[in-house]
Parts: structure tokens; sequence; C-alpha cells
């Protein structure tokens, strides 16, 4: 017996197979997990989809999501051993010992109760306090939560709330059962990084003053460094290195840490000049979707060679300005140029080779691609309507074309559900290129990827610039990328641009507000960064 | 605030079903006058003179403009006038009455039994999904979705009635019989009504149940240390009761058409029977009472599934 | 194709079986028998025999004979239904689906109305005008079936036109054409297919069950429904001769629907895997 508070040794998971057929084997999801978790101490996993992050979570509470079974090893919750363990047993440790909050909160919400009775439910389950004192209880932590009205919150359903609220609310859910450990499994990952700041403050205050231990998961290197004492990084279910978060960020043994370390390293300083030529130009755009009006006033401009990045947060109306410039939503009011040359704001009249020369990059590619067409046929079809390429050239092309985006030419003959996602966002750009472009928009062309490989994406449209001198509007809400590659920033908020021109001018002294904000709210790879914003944030109020 | 807005949701539910029964009702009447040519020639078919041609025009008013008949028919169907019908010369609410008693009970008595069963299955179905009990009960269910009613039906009539003679072939009822004698002869039919319905039932109660359980809340409650019963009634039914209110609703309109099929089969005197025999004798004015009724059923059993629906649905009831 | 057959589980492929067997049946059965479905050959009624392998009939015509061919009528006049249901419903539902507006606006309430009635209530109604010829009977089974070929088509390619690769394709310019055969049709075929099996079914229990309430295709032509109706009386002297037709009717209807229930889970992983 030791002081531990969870034990892992030599864990194991797999897949479950179908014992009829005799040749499938099971797959190792997770291949012998060690780990260790002292009485308030907190542990961030950390890796990229598919390394069992989640996997190791749930399994400190005995549970494995359908088609998974735990195969071998111990799992020890405060002195007991939980693999194995029977239902009635896990049951009566879930909610108590150990509670969960998860990714997406407006699915883990029931939608038929009110929330009180949802953050109540677990008292209610393990009798360990009357509903009175249970409700008290409630409205405490709604009120700690930061939650507006605390009396009056839990009346409400889950779908009358926001998304940074309901993530609250379920922080406050898993404290009720006053557990010894909480499993977050990212919790701010789906949140605006000026909400995922405030939750993520709250949700490390709360541990500390509850003195609960937590298993914190999540792929944001940055976010993790904030909250954990020990950081333990994993790839494709084993264990790459543990260390504590310190010395992880300063001295990483590993290889693989470096890199995921040295993610966006890559900056670039050129400034360009303000007569450098335009190469697209938006002026005074207002747009809207029915009655509701989303762009107020836009102006932007794109010199041409450079890197024009468009930041804010859902909502700002960031996309809706791609769509216009593409000419798929026709502005009510304001005027597009290409090459100081009018651009008409509908599809339908613009020129074969205006359509040719802007073409456009999704942060999906899964829905960006159809899913019946062989990759040939997918990137041939435009070299073939833009370009005018015969039948016969298209499929050198196409292999030209894989291997100016480092993918194989075999490749060809695959259909879009065989290539994993970076393979195939670079199939989407290489579809983009097959019209040979002057401009390229990327809507959030990274956000669906792992850093690393977000990270070789855009190193691969930084080579093609270069090569071929393309311009890009990238649209992100990634203020780093916007950082390591930006020649010039348009900062957005609510449909009307913020602030704009050079990266060097906007993200210096004196700073906008609002792009302040932003800039800080970006978790930073080092400890102690949301202590320090916290302590800057009240200052300035109070000082003001 | 709360209850006001929800009376408003369940009125404008209430209108639109209004609106849905005076398309219906024109689209009963439009149906039967679709007919290239003349009703009137078609009924007499071979036997047409000038004079029985002209005999029937008058008797239907066809010299009149369809738009005036339809208001005309429309107003006395409300006021309770359903008309002559055609070939016997009788009230067509005398004719429908007794017979729309016997309809109804047997498609009550059929529910009553169908309803608890089926939604039970599927809910066992569900709740085992992929093991045993699931699969024998879809794969029987499958099988009963592709029998037509009349097989049933004659395979329990050779059954029950000929071979072990438990109920009688014919199925007549009587206000004279007791409950207990008009049950044992509607049972047969009622049988057949319950297996023909009751698959389908199943088969969209096991759907709507597993992709309830397949939610991500269902996984927060039992990572919550909820027990499976507490998952099953407090977590899951709620949110799959909506989708079932909807299917119970489909299976009672199903037992509408079923009926038409299983009168034929054991001459069970009801709306079916009726339905058919104006049909083939082709007496409009029969044909358009027993449409519109068989129709207006069928949209107020909608209705209430939806007001049910909005009722049981927070997501419904409390628009954002 | 027999790619498609190994993917398929069991149960699918003894649906596959009871299928093409009927098929065959139906269509080689009636020239290989030494009766034809009109000749009487016996007495009413004849019980199982070597001469009469399901007995005969009302007026002594051999049974099987007549199941044969009355079994190809069926499968005949199901099939072209089925074949208009998705003539009309597939193209309006697509172009429902993309153009959108009133149009949609249109074809959708039509289709609710024509859906607010029960379909064999509507089909009564309307039989009852235009009589029970072949040609209306198809007409009017087409037309019923396409309301639910419609709705399933718009809500598909609802989901299709959704995705950004068909903007990608609004992008290039691509002609309505390319739209319908390149993008959208193949990602909305599987679920056409299952569906006609599971129209095609329908569409024979309903035209059974017509000829059954003496409203479907009337004789001299043989069908299944019509059969059951014939013989009915035979019911009373226990003998099976209404039994064998609708049994007959019930196999085909549950080979096609095997097939469709494996083709469904086997859509269902393919998604999965994705």
């Amino acid at each position: 017996m030791n002081d531990y508070l969870l034990e892992m040794r030599d864990l194991r998971i797999e897949t479950i197979v179908d014992s009829r057929k005799k040749r499938a084997k099971p797959t190792e999801i997770l291949k012998g997990i060690d780990l260790t978790l002292r009485r308030g101490e907190v542990v961030g996993l950390i890796g990229e989809s598919g390394a069992g992050k989640s996997t190791i979570g749930l399994a400190a509470m005995g549970y494995a999501r359908r088609g998974l079974r735990l195969s071998s090893g111990e799992i020890w919750l405060d002195g007991q051993q939980i693999l194995g363990g029977s239902v009635a047993q896990l049951a009566q440790l879930r909610g108590q010992k150990v509670a969960y909050v998860a990714q997406s909160a407006a699915a883990s919400f029931n939608p038929a109760h009110r929330l009180l009775a949802q953050v109540l439910e677990v008292t209610k389950i393990h009798k360990h306090m009357n509903t009175a004192k249970a409700e008290k209880r409630a409205v405490e932590l709604f009120a700690r939560m930061g939650l507006p009205h605390p009396e009056a919150f839990g009346m409400r359903y889950p779908h009358e709330v926001s998304g940074g609220q309901l993530q609250r609310a379920m922080t406050a859910m898993a404290l009720a059962g006053e557990p010894d450990l909480i499993v977050f499994d990212e919790p701010t990952t789906a949140l605006d990084v000026t909400t995922q700041i405030d939750v993520l403050a709250i949700i490390k205050e709360v541990i500390q003053e509850y003195k609960t231990a937590a298993l914190y998961i999540t792929h944001d290197l940055g976010v993790v460094a904030q909250i954990s004492d020990r950081i333990k990084v994993l790839k494709n279910g084993a264990e790459v290195e543990e260390q504590a978060t310190e010395s992880l960020l300063n001295a990483p043994q590993n290889a693989y840490t470096k890199e995921l370390l040295n993610v966006r390293s890559t900056v670039i300083e050129t400034e360009l000049s303000d007569d450098e030529p335009v190469a697209l130009g938006a002026e005074g755009i207002d747009a809207s979707y029915g009655t509701v009006q989303v762009l107020n006033d836009v102006s932007v401009a794109l010199k041409r060679g450079s890197n024009l990045a468009i930041v804010g947060e859902s909502g700002s109306g960031k996309s809706t300005l791609a769509r216009v410039i593409m000419g798929l939503l026709p502005p009510s009011k304001g005027t597009l140029s290409y090459n100081d040359q009018p651009l008409s704001s509908g599809l339908s009249d613009r020129t074969a080779s205006q359509r040719k020369s802007i073409q456009m990059i999704y942060q999906l590619p899964d829905v960006a691609m159809n899913p019946r067409q062989t990759i040939a046929e997918i990137i041939g079809r435009p070299a073939q309507v833009f370009v005018g390429m015969s039948k016969q050239n298209t499929l050198n092309r196409v292999h030209e074309l894989l291997h100016l985006v480092d993918l194989p030419v075999e490749m060809a003959q695959a259909y879009p559900n065989q290539l994993s996602g970076g393979q195939k966002q670079r199939v989407c750009i290489a579809r983009a290129l097959a019209a040979e472009p002057d401009v390229i928009i990327c809507d959030e062309v990274t956000s669906a990827l792992d850093p690393l490989v977000a990270d070789g994406i855009i190193e691969l449209l930084l080579k093609l610039q270069r090569k071929f001198g393309i311009s890009y509007i990238f649209i992100t809400h990634d203020m780093a990328m916007v950082r390591a590659i930006a020649n010039d920033v348009v900062v957005m908020k609510a449909g009307t641009v913020v602030e704009q021109g050079a990266k060097a001018r906007v993200f210096a002294p004196p700073f906008n507000d609002y792009t302040h904000l932003l800039m800080s709210s970006t978790p930073e790879m080092r400890v102690g960064w949301l202590e320090n914003v916290l302590t800057e944030r009240r200052m300035e109020a109070g000082g003001q | 605030m709360e209850s006001a807005g929800l009376s408003g949701l369940i009125l404008k539910r209430l209108a639109s079903g209004l609106v849905t029964l005076f398309i219906v009702s024109l689209m009963v009447f439009a149906g039967t006058e679709i007919l290239p040519g003349d009703v009137a020639h078609a009924i007499l078919g071979q036997q047409a003179t000038p004079d029985s041609v002209q005999a029937i025009r008058d008797e239907l008013g066809l010299d009149r403009p369809a738009i005036l008949r339809y208001l005309e028919w429309l107003y006395n169907f409300v006021q309770g006038d359903l008309g002559v019908s055609l070939i016997s010369g009788r009230e067509i609410t005398d004719l429908i009455d007794t017979r729309l008693r016997n309809s109804f009970f047997l498609a009550s008595v059929a529910a009553v039994i169908a309803i608890p069963f089926a939604v039970g299955l599927g809910l066992v179905a569900a709740l085992y999904e992929d093991r045993l009990a699931d699969k024998s009960i879809t794969i029987m269910t499958l099988v009963f979705v592709s029998l037509p009613d009349f097989l049933l039906g004659y395979l329990l009539l050779l059954v029950g009635a000929v071979t072990l003679g438990w109920f009688p072939a014919l199925s007549r009822i009587s206000s004279s019989m007791s409950f207990i004698e008009q049950l044992q002869a509607v049972a047969l039919p009622c049988l057949t009504l319950v297996l023909v319905v009751s698959a389908h039932t199943m088969r969209l109660t096991r759907a709507a149940v597993l992709s309830v359980m397949n939610q991500a809340y269902i996984e927060m409650a039992e990572l919550k240390g909820a027990g499976r019963r507490r998952i099953i009634l407090r977590h899951a039914l709620p949110n799959a009761l909506s989708p079932v209110l909807n299917i119970v609703m489909l299976t009672l309109a199903y037992l509408i058409v079923g009926v038409v099929v299983v009168e034929a089969v054991f001459n069970y005197s009801g709306m079916g029977q009726l339905m058919i025999d104006a049909v083939s004798k082709r007496d409009m004015p029969l044909v358009q009472a027993c449409g519109l009724i068989f129709a207006s059923v069928y949209v107020l059993l909608n209705l209430s599934a939806d007001i049910l629906s909005i009722l049981t649905n927070p997501r419904r009831r409390r628009p954002k | 194709m027999i790619n498609l057959l190994r993917d398929l589980n069991l149960s699918a492929r003894i649906g596959v079986v009871i299928v093409v067997v009927f098929l065959l049946a139906v269509t080689f059965g009636p020239m290989l028998l030494p009766y034809s479905a009109v000749e009487i050959s016996g007495s009413v009624w004849e019980p199982p025999s070597a001469t009469h392998w399901l007995g005969t009939d009302n007026v002594g015509r051999d049974l099987l004979a007549r199941i044969l061919t009355g079994g190809r009528m069926t499968v005949l006049v199901s099939f072209f239904a089925t074949c208009g249901a998705f003539a009309i419903g597939c193209p309006l539902g697509i172009a429902a689906a993309i153009t959108g507006g009133w149009f949609d606006l249109i074809v959708t309430r039509s289709v609710d109305a024509l859906m607010a009635f029960p379909g064999l209530i509507l089909a009564l109604i309307v039989l009852s005008a235009i009589g029970t010829s072949i040609p209306s009977l198809l007409m009017m089974m087409a037309v019923l079936s396409s309301t639910i070929v419609f709705r399933l088509t718009r809500a598909v390619a609802s989901d299709v036109a959704a995705m950004e690769y068909i903007e990608v394709a609004r992008l290039r310019g691509e002609t309505m054409r390319w739209f319908l055969f390149k993008e959208v049709l193949p990602n909305v075929a599987p679920t056409l297919f299952t569906e006609f099996g599971l129209r095609f079914v329908f569409a024979a229990i309903l035209i059974s069950s017509l000829s059954f309430l003496g409203l479907g295709i009337q004789p001299p032509y043989p069908d299944l429904g019509g059969m059951v109706k014939e013989n009915a009386l035979a019911i009373t002297f226990g003998r099976s001769a209404p039994i064998l037709p609708a049994l007959a009717l019930a196999l085909l209807a549950i080979g096609v629907n095997l097939i469709v229930d494996g083709l469904l889970k086997r859509n269902a992983n393919l998604d999965l895997h994705k």
C-alpha cells in the first residue's frame, strides 16, 4: 500500500473483435501505461488524436467506450482495484470518488432536465446530502464558477445557456459530489480563446481551493502548462516521456516532445510598404444572411505575394468575408477589386480567368472532397476546367501536383476516406494549385489538424508561395499562427474591423484593447503565464 | 410567460391542423372528380341511356360548378349531414353508424394490446442490443413486416377457427352480445392487426431508443455513477418519449389501413368493408364520406402526436 | 457485384438466394410446367398431389402454374410502379434540394398534402374515380409511392448539397449535368438503391391488397392477391389454397427485406469506418 490516489500499472486496452471472425485481431489502443497521481496533484495528459488520452481518462473511472475493453494491467483508485470491478462497485466510485468533465458540454447535458437537477444528481445517486443542503451547495458552486444569477441559473435548460457557461456548469456538476479526482477531457477546446482563459482560470482556482486531484487531458501544451504539476506525453497509445511541467518545457528529453514544443517556430518578419501593389481588395463591404447583418463596412487589402491574416473569434464574420470575396455571398454594399480591376460581386458575373485566379481551401477537408471521387478526379477536374488540360495530360499533371504537395503519386487512385487528415488537406491544396491561382483563401485550414500536422501544412503553403508567388489570405482564430506567418493583420469582431495594418505595428504597443485581449488570452507554453495575465488584467482594471 | 408561449405554440399547431383538414377535404372531393369524362357515365357503364345519365347528373347536381358543390358538401358534412347513398338510397349517416362503432371497437382492442406489446419488445431489443433477445426479435419482426395482412389473417383463420375451432370464422358482433362475447368474436381479426402493426412499431421503437442510448449524456450519467435503472428511466426515457409517442401515433394510423384489409378477410362489418363496397359500386357520396372520415382520423392522430411532442420536449416547449 | 455479395451478412445472402430463385421461377417456370395458368386440369380444390404439386384452385386450375404466372404479374406491376415512383420522386427531390426557394416550397407542400392521407385510403378514393385498369393502377401506385421517394431523395440530397465539395464545384462553374451525375447522384445512390427495395415490397403488397379487395388487377389476369380472393372460401374447408399465393408474396417480400437490411447495415458500417 502506498499513498497514491490513482495508480495505473501496465494498463492495456484493446478493441473488442467479433469472435466469429477468425482472422480479426484486436488492435491495442493503450500499450502498457503506468500512471500515478497523489491527492491534490494535477497531471496533464498530452498528445495528438489517437494518442489514447481520453481512453486513459475514462479508464481512471473504470470505464471503456463501446468496442473497447480493459484487457490487462492494474488500476488502483484510493486503494481499491477497479479493473474488473463489479458494476455496483464502479457505480459507487463514479461521481463521488472520481468525476468527469467532457469536451462537449452541449452533448453531455441531458436536454430533458433543468441544469440544477443534473448538477444535483450525483448527491441524489449517492445520497450523501439532503436536498436543501445540496441545492445550497449547487448555488454556491454556480456562484463560485462565475455563472450569472446563481440562484436562478439552475432553473434553466441546457439549450438556454451559452457554451462557456455550460462548460462551467459541468465543472460545477463534477464538484458537486466532492470527488477526490476529476478527469478533465479537453474542457476548453471547443471555446473561443477569450472564453477559454476565463474557464481555465476558474478550473485552476477551484481545484486548488477544493484540493481535488485532476487528470487534465488536452492537445494544447500551452493550456496544460498552466494547470498541471506534471505532464505525460503520449503517442499512439504509449508513453513518450513524463516530467514535472517546468522541466518538460525547458528540457524535453524526447525528440517528439521537442517537436511539439517547437511548433510554429518559423516566423516571417518581412514588412511590406504601404504602396506595394494590391492583389485583392474589398472596400466598405456590408453583408447579411437574411435579415441578420454579419459584415459592417469591412475593408481589407491583400498585397501581392504576401500573407494577410484575418483573425477573430466565432461570430466575428471572418468566414463570411471569405464567402463574399469568393462571390458566394453577394454583399449588400461595397466593392471588390482584383489586380486593380473591379471584381463583380456575383460568381456568375466573373470572368473565367478571375474565377481561376482566386481559389479557396476549407477547414474540413472531409466535407470539401466528394467521397465518391478518386484523388485523381478531385485534383484533375480543376486542371481541365480552369486550365483547359486535355484528358491525356491530366493524369501527368495530377502526379506533378501530388509531388508538389509531398504526397506519393500512387495516391492518385485512392479515395478520400483512405487518407489521413493531413493528407486530405494536402490534396485540397493540390486541388487549389491545379487552377494555377494567384490568390488562395485559406479558411481555418489547420484548425481541425493536430499541431505537428498543421505545422507541416503551413510549411507547405509557404514553400509554394516562394515557388509560385501566390498571395494568401489566412482566415483564422489562432493568434500563434498569425504571429508566425502574417505580413499584414486584420482583427475582426462582431462583423467589423477592429484594427488592421502591418503585423509589427498591430502587435506592438500602443495596443488596441480587443487585439490585446485576443493576444493576451492565447496560452503560451510557459509556467505562470496564466497568473501573469490575470494579475496584469486585475491591475489594469484597478488602474482605470 | 412560459405558459403563454406554450399555449401559443399549441394554438398554432391546432390552426395548422385545421388547414390540413381543409386541404384533405378538398382532396377527397377532387379525388373523386378527376375522372376524365363524366361520373354519371362511369357509374352506369354500359347501361347508360341519356335519360338515366341525366337522372344521375340531377341527383348529384353535376350541372352546377364543382366549387359550389364542394362548399355545399363540406358545409353539410360539418353539420353532420353526409348525404344519401347512390346505390341503396339510404342516409349515409345511418349506414355508417354501427359500422364506425364496429371498426372503432376492433381498432381500439388491437391498439390496447399492440402498443404496450410492441413498445415493450422494442425497448427490450434496444436495451439488449446485439444479444440473442435483440437478434431474435429483430429477425421475427423483419419476417412479420414482410407478411401481407391477408396472409396473417388467413393463417390465423385456418389455425384458430378451422383446425382448433377456438374462435368463430365469421367475426360478427352485435349489441346483444356481452363484452366478453364481443371480444371473443373479434379475437382473430384483432390478433391479425396486432401482429401486423407490432412489427413496424417495434422496429421504430428500437431505433429511437438506440439513438438516444448512444448520446453523450447517457455516458455522462453512467460516469456520475447512475445505475442502469436510473439511466433508462431518468435519462433515456424522457428523451425517447417524444419519438416513441410519434411512433405510437403512426401505429394507430397504420391500424386505419390495416382495418380495411382485415375486415375483408373476416367479413367483419365495419368502415373498411363499407368503403370497399362503395368503391367497387362507385357510390361516390359514400366514397367521399368514408374517405373523409378515415382521413380526418389520420390527421387528428398526427396532430395529437405533434402536440404531445411539444409538451414532452423542453427544446420545443421553450424555444430560445 | 461479387464484392458486394461478399460484404453482405448471412441473412442478406439468404435474401439474395430467395429473390433470385423467385425471379427465375416466375420467368421460366410457367414454360416448364405441363399446365397453363388458365386451363382447367382437375376438379375444384384438389389437395397437393404428384400431378398438381400444390393442388388446384376454385375452378380446377393448377395452383402452381397460377402462382408462377400470377407472381410474374405482381412482380412486373410492382417493378414498373416503383420505377415510375423513382422517375417522378428522384428528379423532383434532387431539384428541390439544390434549387430551394419557391420551387422547393411548392413541391414539398404538395407532397405533404398527399401524405396527409393513409396510402390505401387515397388509393381507394382515386380508384373509385379512375377505375381499375392496369395503366391507372400503375399510375396511381407510382404517384403514391413517389411522395416517399421525393421526401427521402430531398433529405439525402440536401445533406449532400450542404457539403463544401458542392460549393467547390459551384466555384468551378460546373454544369447542372455535372452536379447531378458526378457530385450528387453517386452520393445518394446507395440510399436510393435500398429504398427501391423497400418501395418495391410496398408496391407488391399494395397491389396484392387491392386485388384481394377486388379493386386491383382484374380477372382474367392472374395475380397473387386476386388468387387469394378467388380461393378465400377454401379456408372454411381447411384447404390451404388461399394461403399459398399469399405465402409466395411473403417469400418475395422477406427476400427483398433481408437484402435491404443487409445493405443498410453495410452502409452504416462504411460510414462508421470513415
